[in-house]
């Protein structure tokens, strides 16, 4: 079985980089929420919320948050993701997938350029 | 649904939603019969409500009258030859109980257990958990307490904490199962 053991040397590992982390203003922070209310969970969203995580971890995006919601309303256009950054209109995305999770933080969320077929409204 | 785990997720929402600060998960395979229970310490329910909570047309929401989680793990479970149970106090916590016979024809698999305890805890991680499993005599219990104690200050939401949760989650499973998943 593993241990907890390797925990430690994470969070020592953290502690020494924190303080190159304390000057970034949380306000910058981009959100990705993703609905996990029933629909959005029989939807797909659980695989999805993993690959917005993964994808973020694997190109360390520290100014990036993922968190989650409940019902988002559309339950029929689920897995529904909203993305807001600071300073621009919120956009919602619908039916996503993982690999349009992966799309959403390459072009959305580090170029800046909304993925615009899983766009709401455009579908 | 296709996996109970994501039943499991769609539960333990509701705890989050019922501003629980405690969740245990417990899920224990014996003798052909899998236990899966969620547990809170969140705003629990009347005994009014408690009553109709099964029903389709009961919800907390206010924007529509529908609400599916609890009456479609109670259908997997009875579907399977199991039970289903709820028991709930106001201001003391839920706890929702479910047995399943496991080579039931109609029994829904496990499916993913660990990644619906990590999405758990990477989208709500100022709640914490316990999550035991338990495969025959083979078992193991993750309990967020100690790790937050251990990260000492360090978010247990933190890319690396998580990716480390993962790998232990899905490690122990494997190892606990001995080989058939459940």
């Amino acid at each position: 079985m593993k241990t907890l053991a390797e925990l430690k040397a994470i969070r020592d590992r953290m502690q020494a980089q924190i303080n190159t982390r304390e000057s970034v203003d949380p306000a910058s922070d981009i959100r990705v929420v993703v609905g996990m209310a029933t629909c959005g969970i029989a939807a797909g969203a659980r695989p999805v919320l993993s690959a917005f995580i993964d994808e973020v971890s694997r190109r360390n995006l520290t100014n990036v948050k993922v968190t989650q919601a409940g019902c988002l309303g559309m339950c029929k256009l689920e897995p529904m993701v909203e993305v807001f950054v600071p300073g621009q209109e919120k956009v919602t995305y619908i039916y996503v997938t993982e690999d349009a999770a992966r799309q959403i933080v390459s072009e959305h969320i580090v170029n800046g350029n909304p993925v615009m077929k899983y766009v709401v409204g455009n579908e | 649904m296709r996996e109970l785990s994501l039943n499991v997720l769609d539960i333990a929402e509701n705890s989050v939603a019922a501003n629980a600060t405690l969740i245990e998960i417990n899920i224990r395979a014996k003798s052909n019969i899998l236990v899966i229970e969620v547990k809170d310490n969140g705003k629990g329910m009347t005994s009014e409500f408690l009553n109709r909570v099964t029903d389709p047309f009961t919800t907390t929401r206010t924007t529509r009258d529908v609400g599916m989680g609890l009456p479609l793990f109670k259908q997997a479970a009875e579907l399977s030859g199991g039970r289903f149970q709820i028991d709930s106090q106001v201001g003391k916590g839920t706890n929702v109980y479910a047995e399943f016979q496991i080579d039931h024809l109609d029994r829904m698999p496990l499916g993913d257990i660990g990644e619906t305890v990590s999405a758990l805890i990477m989208t709500a991680p100022h709640i914490d958990y316990i999550f035991h499993y338990s495969v025959e005599d083979a078992s193991f219990t993750l309990d967020t307490r100690e790790v937050k104690e251990t990260l000492d200050g360090i978010p247990i939401e933190s890319i690396e904490v998580t990716a480390y949760l993962r790998e232990f989650l899905k490690g122990n499973i494997t190892e606990t199962n001995g080989g058939i998943a459940l």
